[in-house]
């Protein structure tokens, strides 16, 4: 209760020092915590992401840019395939379901994928699939209709009965528009997978746009793939990618995933540090903060210890002082987190589509402020010892 | 018994330039319980040197120092903080205010490092001293003479059966001097407790039946020594 009160009135007393304090280590567990809390979930939410899908048949190439691509509507495509090679697949008795998808095309800079209105009744996500917003329906094969994915239809501004001619290419070029005019005929509820911002057209829509080589017109660039049983994956494995040299069989996607995050694990491992060398700069602070005050408070220690305090009191004081301040830091911290998470996720979603959660529950939310609370106590052991050692008659009144 | 007892204690500073002074050398002194008592003594006279050995926050080169039966020069300094927070009241010249806590919280820091905060008797003391409508004021914000009646109530708060004045009016003009050595002495008178006061204005000695100049009793001539100075 005593020790409580001298902090709680030396904090009043150096109260600048103590706000400017607080929001530097309020910054520094705030990026800690994000940091930790992106990679993290960054790190779940994209090798979880799957979109219900198993693995991914494409043309020969890299099976990262086939999931990039097929899953995440992000990369080229590493080439077409033949339509016979997603017929092949289709039917193969180790395959639950294929959906072939085509890209090439884009509308002010978001995504054409031309596929079949199977895909929309697959589950993304365990018990769920997609579902069109009110007003809203699926295209229809043949017809130069599209369904928008809710991330694009609010960035384009487009809703049912809005028309729109592509682009050609999958980044955007004013000069390269098609002359073909589709309609938007539904938009999709939000999925926060990668889809919310793809623009879905007709397979065949994509594969016959004008201007599209017409040799090359049943090609599709990729087909997603769910399997019967994981043993299957390991069948088409082999099948495709050791006895074939024609296609790449992507399985299992997470893993591919995976290993994307394993090659920039330095990177990770970096932006921790940063974050751990800022919170060492903001211990520092408070060590710097307190130290340079204990000589302004040299005769309110020695008046304490005149009262009767001894010395570990003095001591105690000055060391939950420095962790009061860094408690009260990070307390600011997790709004520093929530507006970096959220800064971080609209930023991510509007690249990928995947979604953040910066309310998610994250260890780091528990283990950083406890960290910083031990960082900024320890950061105080040495003006509390400098307290420790004051002198007491001497810092009284001048002796007669 | 005495309440305070000292015997040959000795107390010698190194000056800046090695050598050692000797302030204090008192081969007896004793102070009996609800006693007061005033020493006199000039500037430099070692007053202070003599109230701090007996506070506890100075150690002594040698000698005995007991207060109420028990051996303060020979406890560890822990142990004398305690000593002092329940047994010892401290009145200083310059007050020794806590600025930033409030007059009430002054007053309950007298006390909770001894027997504990006791609200109701910290402010009750702050009423005897006439500063009941000031329990939440800073000591700025207070006169000189409000400022060291607040000290005088911090002092008696924990009930100690020792109170140390050391010119506890220095600072004062002469109508709140003599008002603020009144209270000192009821107070003390009020709470059984026993008064030990230095000053060297005549005014206020001129007040005690049992004055001394400290002279009489310090036959240290401050002077260079030879020997262990602390």
């Amino acid at each position: 209760m005593t020790l409580w009160l001298i902090v709680r009135r030396s904090l009043r007393q150096h109260g600048l020092s103590s706000v400017v304090t607080a929001i530097l280590i309020a910054l520094a567990g705030g990026l800690l915590m994000s940091v930790w809390a992106v990679r993290r979930q960054a790190h779940a939410t994209f090798t979880g992401q799957s979109g219900g899908w198993d693995a991914v048949l494409g043309a020969r190439g890299a099976k990262l840019q086939l999931v990039l691509n097929a899953i995440f509507h992000l990369e080229a495509s590493p080439g077409n395939l033949p339509y016979e090679d997603y017929l092949a697949i289709s039917s193969n008795r180790a395959v639950a379901a294929a959906i072939p998808l085509a890209v090439g095309d884009n509308y002010l800079g978001y995504r054409l994928v031309g596929t079949l209105t199977n895909l929309f009744g697959v589950e993304y996500r365990p018990g769920v699939s997609f579902r069109l917003e009110p007003g809203g329906r699926l295209f229809e094969d043949g017809y130069r209709e599209a369904v928008l994915g809710s991330f694009a239809a609010r960035r384009l501004g487009l809703k049912p009965g809005d028309t729109f001619k592509p682009y050609h290419g999958l980044n955007f070029d004013p000069k390269a528009q098609h002359d073909d005019q589709y309609t938007v005929v539904g938009v999709l509820e939000p999925s926060n997978t990668p889809s919310d911002r793809v623009i879905w057209i007709p397979l065949a829509g994509l594969q016959n746009m004008s201007g599209h080589d017409p040799a090359t017109a049943t090609d599709v660039s990729a087909v997603l793939v769910k399997l019967r049983t994981p043993v299957a994956g390991q069948q088409l494995d082999m099948l495709y990618n050791r006895q074939g040299n024609r296609l790449t069989f992507a399985w299992p996607i997470a893993r591919q995933m995976a290993d994307l995050f394993d090659k920039f694990g330095w990177f990770d491992a970096v932006l921790a540090m940063v974050a751990w060398l800022v919170a060492l700069v903001a211990a520092g602070a408070v060590l710097a903060s307190l130290y340079n005050s204990m000589s302004a408070r040299r005769r309110d220690l020695a008046i304490l210890r005149a009262l009767g305090a001894r010395r570990r009191t003095v001591f105690a004081a000055i060391v939950l002082e420095a962790a009061t301040i860094a408690a009260a830091g990070m307390v600011a911290a997790y709004g520093i987190y929530l507006a970096i998470l959220a800064g971080a996720s609209a930023v991510i979603r509007a690249q990928t589509g995947v979604v953040l959660d910066p309310f998610a529950p994250d260890p780091v939310l528990a283990w950083a402020p406890l960290a910083m609370i031990g960082l900024g106590a320890l950061a105080g052991i040495v003006p509390a010892f400098k307290a420790y050692r004051t002198d007491v008659a001497s810092s009284l009144a001048p002796e007669s | 018994m005495a309440l305070l007892e000292i015997t040959d204690l000795r107390k010698s500073y190194r000056a800046p330039d090695g050598t050692c002074h000797e302030v204090v050398s008192i081969p007896r002194f004793t102070l009996e319980s609800k006693v007061q008592l005033a020493l006199s003594g000039a500037s430099g006279s070692g007053k202070t040197t003599f109230l701090h050995l007996i506070a506890g926050i100075l150690t002594p080169d040698s000698g005995r120092i007991e207060l109420d039966g028990r051996l303060m020069s020979a406890l560890p300094e822990a142990s004398r903080d305690r000593l002092r927070a329940a047994d010892i009241g401290y009145i200083f010249q310059t007050f020794n205010l806590l600025q930033g806590f409030t007059v009430l919280e002054n007053v309950l820091l007298g006390m909770s490092f001894g027997p504990g905060a006791d609200r109701g008797r910290a402010a009750s003391l702050l009423e005897r001293v006439g500063l009941s409508h000031r329990l939440h004021h800073f000591p700025r914000q207070l006169s000189t003479g409000q400022q060291q009646r607040v000290a005088v109530a911090r002092a008696l708060a924990h009930r100690p059966k020792l109170v140390l004045a050391d010119e506890p009016t220095g600072n004062l003009d002469t109508a709140n001097a003599r008002e603020a050595l009144a209270l000192i002495r009821e107070t003390c008178s009020e709470n059984e407790a026993a008064l030990l006061l230095v000053s060297h204005d005549p005014a206020v000695l001129d007040g005690f039946s049992q004055r001394l100049p400290l002279t009489e009793l310090n036959r240290a001539a401050n002077t260079p020594v030879t020997g262990g100075a602390r």
